[in-house]
């Protein structure tokens, strides 16, 4: 147990006197979360800009709570020539042009944005089928209660902070791994370590614990930060993570252990590792989601750990999926780490 | 210190292992008696470390059998273990740690307290070096500490894999010191090394190995003596010519080396006296025969570490 704790403590040392290896487990990451939580939370529902020809008695006399929405949605510019407001929304300057033609609007919209060109229709149709119903005099019978579920298209840093924090961990325990099998290796630590009365399964156990509760730091921070400052919000079932996070960690641990048996150097072996992540982490969602990916992508995605983290995270950290939706992840997660760490073992040599 | 048997404290038998067609080590027993300094002479590749390294227990041997301190040392041996101590010839360390932190790692791994290895760091003179980084340190402060590691358990053998490889002669004269003490403390130490005079000036015995052979086994002077190599004596050519030289009783031959003359002789205390006669002590020098000559003797080829 002295043998345990002894290593772990010289694996923690040696890991946070590594700058490199902090920047690429923490910095790197965090420097991605404030990018892309930046950027998308910039570009997120946007108004849509409506240039109104003319006089438009519809808009002018809106009940209260109509007025509301209609400012909510729209933005609005005023033109008198009705073509020159359609040339503006070809060019792409204004998403709708709207004039009157008697007692009927006419909408000129632009499908460049599916979304906005949905969302100006219907509001419009709304509008149009509301003021009609108020000429008519009776009170409405039917009328619409809007209860908001959790939507699967997510705001961005719901979907960014699940990724970017499988990627984190993706890295630094593969890069982990890797470097101590190789370098302990060519510095014939492995050796001297075989030599002392401490079992193997200790020297493996202190590994595999250090690079555990490294991720669980990732997590801690990337999870912090996205609450404090990017509005994260955090579903039901959030602590499933936490174990999920750990079957990440040994499957990574394994693509680690791989390239450290297979490369001759310790440099080659860390090389080796980020070969195995980077792509990964592309064709895994960690960056962006798959779901305007091509099918044959998505499909070949489903044999990469990251692909099933990822899911899994997403589920349980922000879709308010129940714990369970985290239990088929990492079983994958698991079997996994077994069948590459059994691989790895069979390539690895002592000597090289 | 004892095997716990009275029998020798490592015994070797009929030791093989092979790397495809290359024999690394073929056919080699010997046995190192408790409280022995041992030494394994040879040049790179004849396979000295990995002998020691079947030894240790660090490698199956692909035939033969090791005894260490009376018990097998394959597979590996976890009672064995703490009774004995280790230097690795790469410098294996914990990445990142200071000299104390590295000792301190290592008596963990054995239970020892923290005390017991600050003794060590001051035995092997690294007390000022504590706090520095073993990366910042010298090649021979490295191998103190290595040692230091090797030790810091107190164990019974020791094993030490050329710990003077690549250190100048100023290092590796201080680092005989600290391995002479280690012996003189009763411990028995096993030592591998390319260089003869290392070997001559440290071990009780030594093993000349080459191309996985033990060529041969006994302490330096026997080896030296059993050659009945001539003494050579160095003479200044202004004092004593060659056909000075010639006429001196004993002298066996002569020659000329450009600088000296060169007397041969297995008689060197009557020639010595002659030359003193002579009056042509001046600059002369004595060079006995050395275990080099012994290895160009074994082999036929001049020994290059």
């Amino acid at each position: 147990m002295t043998g345990f704790r002894a290593i772990a403590v010289a694996i923690v040392k040696g890991f946070v006197r590594d700058k490199m290896s902090l920047f690429f487990a923490l910095v790197f990451p965090l420097m991605f979360l404030v990018l892309f939580g930046g950027i998308f939370n910039f570009a997120s529902s946007p108004k849509i800009t409506m240039v109104v020809v003319g006089q438009v008695p519809l808009f002018d006399n809106l009940p209260d709570g109509a007025r509301q929405a209609f400012d909510d949605s729209f933005e609005v510019t005023r033109s008198r020539d009705a073509d020159r407001a359609v040339a503006e929304v070809r060019k792409g300057d204004a998403d709708v042009a709207v004039q009157m033609r008697g007692n009927t609007v006419v909408a000129h919209y632009t499908q460049a944005d599916q979304t906005k060109a949905a969302v100006t229709r219907g509001t419009l149709n709304a509008f149009v089928d509301g003021a009609n119903q108020a000429a008519s005099g009776t009170p409405p019978r039917y009328r619409l209660d809007a209860v908001r579920v959790e939507d699967q298209s997510l705001k961005a840093i719901q979907f960014v902070t699940p990724g970017l924090l499988g990627w984190a961990v993706a890295m630094s325990a593969a890069f982990g791994a890797a470097a101590t099998l190789q370098g302990w290796r060519n510095s014939k630590l492995l050796r001297r370590l075989q030599l002392s009365p401490v079992p193997t399964r200790s020297v493996v156990a202190a590994r595999v614990v250090v690079t555990v509760l490294v991720a669980l730091v990732q997590m801690a921070i990337f999870l912090g930060l996205g609450l404090v400052a990017f509005g994260l919000q955090l579903t039901g079932s959030w602590w499933m993570g936490v174990p999920l996070l750990v079957a990440g960690t040994m499957a990574f641990m394994s693509l680690g252990l791989l390239a450290g048996a297979i490369a001759k150097t310790q440099e080659g072996a860390v090389n080796l590792a980020n070969f195995f992540v980077l792509p990964m982490a592309f064709l895994s969602g960690s960056f962006f989601p798959l779901d305007g990916a091509p099918p044959w992508l998505q499909a070949t995605s489903l044999a990469l750990p990251l692909r099933h983290l990822n899911d899994g995270m997403l589920d349980v950290l922000v879709r308010g999926q129940g714990p369970t939706a985290a239990i088929v992840p990492m079983l994958i997660l698991l079997g996994f780490a077994a069948v590459v760490t059994l691989v790895a073992v069979r390539l690895f040599r002592w000597e090289d | 210190m004892s095997s716990g048997n009275g029998g020798p404290a490592i015994s070797v038998r009929g030791l093989r292992k092979a790397y495809g067609d290359l024999a690394a080590v073929d056919d080699v027993s010997f046995d190192v008696a408790t409280g022995e300094f041992f030494g394994i002479l040879g040049p790179n590749g004849a396979g000295k470390t990995t002998t020691l390294e079947m030894v240790e227990g660090l490698r199956r041997p692909d035939a033969g059998d090791v005894h260490l301190l009376g018990e097998p040392t394959w597979p590996r041996n976890p009672r064995l273990l703490p009774r004995i101590g280790v230097q690795l010839q790469a410098s294996a360390f914990f990445e990142r740690l200071t000299a104390r932190e590295q000792i301190h790692t290592f008596a963990a791994l054995y239970g020892v307290p923290p005390g017991q290895a600050d003794d060590w760091l001051e035995r092997v003179g690294l007390t000022d070096k504590a706090g520095s980084r073993t990366e910042a340190l010298s090649g021979g402060q490295k191998q103190r500490l290595a040692i230091a590691c090797a030790l810091v358990h107190e164990p019974e053998v020791v094993f030490l894999d050329e710990p003077t490889a690549a250190l100048d002669p100023q290092a590796r004269r201080n680092l005989w010191d600290l391995l002479r003490s280690l012996n003189e403390a009763g411990r028995t130490v096993v030592l591998t090394t390319h260089y003869m005079d290392e070997a001559e000036a440290l071990c009780d015995r030594v093993a000349i190995m080459d191309h996985g052979k033990v060529l041969q086994l006994d302490s330096p002077s026997a080896l030296v003596r059993g050659l009945d190599a001539p003494v050579r004596i160095f003479v200044s050519p202004h004092l004593v010519t060659a056909d000075d030289a010639r006429a001196v009783a004993g002298v066996d031959a002569v020659t000329d080396d450009g600088t000296s003359t060169v007397l041969s002789t297995r008689s060197p205390s009557a020639v010595l006296t002659r030359l003193a006669e002579l009056n042509a002590l001046e600059g002369l020098q004595v060079k006995a025969a050395t275990l080099e000559d012994v290895f160009l003797d074994l082999t036929g080829r001049e020994y290059r570490a």
